[in-house]
């Protein structure tokens, strides 16, 4: 497969710049000042690594395309996030219950990515690996909080995991692109990200005083392209309008 | 400027002769450069006054978000798209550190937040224009950054230390944000025809709301020169709109953009440039809620804090629970 490593770092990229987009929706509109500082952190961070995965896949590709090209001029059928990422914002609940169980699967996906036998992606991952930490560290804080705080915030948050849920499952999904880079040890194995990350949601979880849903169905058709949701065309008829409207023009 | 049209309660400038000797002694500090802390005593007008003025500059900061974070999803690359986000986070930071310095006068951010909401308090009469082309993301940075820092280079120098250390760390944050906007500026103004345009009109659209910035003339003001003896205003707002005027006319002669004053041109003899006054009657508009903007950004504000309340209600009660578990275990 020679477009596997290219597929695969637009899955990384495709990630970051769409929940990034998601978080930075945010700004200025968020409960407390604090959180407005911190969401604005997060996105900007998304967006570093954003530029450093669609950099390296445009590199990859060799097409003379750039990390702009990339995210600005494809369309939603080239987009490789997983659907929970491209999924409206809903309230801060929803916001930060997407965000914990994006960074549980994040980090330890980084975490083995730095071990990657492609020195450029495992510099890219060591860059990124401490900032997901971070996001981790605070999303699951936000989620036990909510989850503990009054009766209004329990239920806001146990809707917003039973909602999510069903779209937590795509991130483990593997097809040829995973198998191809696993054994080349580009890429870990996600059979073995799952457990660490079950381990976390549920240590949250339980802590949050919320359910963890039984149903293990899964949404699926982002990472592969195969079909994303409505949301990702209004999301990219915004963020690439610009780049569409002036093409060629310099910013 | 941020903090337009600031009133004191006093009724004009007491001598020293005048002065009780705790107020005496306080106006001395003052005249000597002392800096006030909280704890000192300070008479009533100048901590209502203060309150006031960083409050209007505390949401000036937060309400300034929203302009700018109207183009944060519409960015057109990937880089512009985090310099936006970083500069917006960088006002939400300067609230913060305003909200903080408030405080410590005695006065929370959840009573200053009321109050802008309910529209006892303002903020800056500049934010509630819009901001239509990417263009405008560049005149913001430029022109309102800009203005931003004429008037708060000075106030690094206020006689309210929390006040003076806070403009400090903005004030170094604020100049970057000026190069930014000015970066966009020149490539819209050296692109395309379109974007030419775009840098045209959004000059054209900002320059009078940015001279505005800094209030009508207060030559004649008592609360003025009450806020100029407690040091807590160190210019005129005409002196400081005059510096704006002559560092940013050649800026847009440089940019090849054309400011919209026909009457602009350099005065010899005074070593500054000669313009026109912005339209007041539009100022008084503004301020008193018919800028085209009010009341969008005063609902998106009411809107967040509104939406917002179960968080903050949550994190309060998550936090109550910790502690009392925390003396529970003990
Ligand atoms: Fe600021
Ligand atoms: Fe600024």
């Amino acid at each position: 497969m020679p477009d596997a490593l290219f597929e695969y770092l637009l899955r990384l990229g495709d990630n970051t710049l769409v929940l990034g987009h998601r978080i930075s929706e945010w700004c200025g509109k968020a409960p407390i000042l604090e959180e407005d500082i911190a969401l604005a952190n997060t996105a900007l961070d998304l967006m570093g690594q954003t530029q450093l995965w669609l950099g390296l896949a445009a590199e990859v590709e060799s097409k003379g395309r750039s990390a702009d090209d990339l995210a600005f001029l494809r369309d939603v059928w080239d987009f490789r996030n997983v659907l929970m990422v491209e999924r409206p914002n809903g309230d801060f609940g929803h916001t930060i219950m997407r965000q914990f169980l994006f960074d549980a699967f994040h980090l330890p996906l980084l975490d083995g990515l730095q071990n990657s036998s492609d020195q450029r992606v495992a510099e890219i991952a060591e860059k990124s690996v401490k900032e997901a930490s971070y996001h981790l560290e605070r999303s699951a804080d936000t989620v036990i909080a909510l989850g503990d705080g009054t009766e209004e915030s329990h239920r806001r948050m146990q809707s917003a995991l039973d909602l999510l849920w069903p779209f937590s499952g795509e991130m483990f999904l593997t097809d040829a692109v995973d198998d191809a880079l696993l054994v080349s040890g580009i890429a870990p194995d996600l059979s073995q990200i799952k457990p660490i990350w079950s381990k976390t949601v549920e240590k949250t979880l339980r802590e949050a005083t919320l359910t963890t849903p039984e149903d293990d169905f899964a949404h699926s058709g982002g990472k592969t392209g195969r079909q994303h949701t409505e949301d990702l065309g209004h999301m990219l008829a915004q963020m690439q309008w610009l780049q569409r409207a002036y093409p060629g023009a310099s910013w | 400027m941020y903090a337009q049209l600031v009133k004191s309660s006093g009724k004009g400038v007491k001598s020293l002769e005048e002065m009780d000797p705790q107020e005496r002694a306080f106006q001395q500090r003052i005249d000597a450069g002392d800096k006030i802390e909280p704890k000192d005593w300070m008479p009533d007008g100048y901590r209502k006054n203060l309150i006031r003025q960083i409050g209007q500059h505390a949401h000036s900061e937060i309400v300034g978000q929203l302009p700018e974070g109207n183009w944060i999803t519409r960015a057109p690359t990937l880089e512009r798209k985090a310099i936006l986000l970083a500069k917006v986070q960088d006002e939400a930071g300067h609230g913060l550190y305003l909200y903080c310095a408030a405080e410590t006068l005695g006065v929370t951010r959840d009573e200053l937040f009321e109050m802008l909401n309910n529209g006892k308090m303002k903020y800056s009469s500049i934010f509630n224009y819009p901001t239509l082309t990417w263009a405008d993301m560049g005149a913001v940075g430029w022109l309102v950054d800009g203005a931003a820092i004429m008037n708060q280079v000075p106030l690094q120098r206020t006689s309210y230390g929390p006040y003076a250390r806070a403009m400090i760390r903005i004030c170094k944050e604020e100049s970057f944000h000026q190069r930014q906007g000015f970066d966009i500026m020149m490539k819209m103004a050296n692109g395309s025809e379109a974007q030419k345009k775009m840098a045209q009109d959004a000059l054209n659209r900002f320059w009078f709301p940015s001279l505005m910035m800094f209030g009508p003339s207060d030559k004649e003001s008592v609360h003025s020169a009450q806020s100029m003896a407690w040091k807590i205003k160190m210019n005129t707002n005409d002196e400081l709109r005059q510096k704006f005027v002559d560092q940013t006319a050649p800026q847009a002669e440089y940019l090849g953009l054309t400011v919209p004053d026909e009457t602009l041109r350099w005065n010899e003899e005074k070593g500054g440039y000669d313009f026109a006054e912005p339209d007041w009657n539009e100022f008084f508009d503004v301020i008193k809620g018919n800028g085209p903007c009010n009341t969008d950004r005063l609902n998106a504000r009411r809107k967040a804090w509104d939406e917002g309340a179960w968080v903050r209600e949550a994190m309060l009660a998550h936090a109550e629970k910790k502690r009392a578990a925390k003396l529970a275990a003990e």
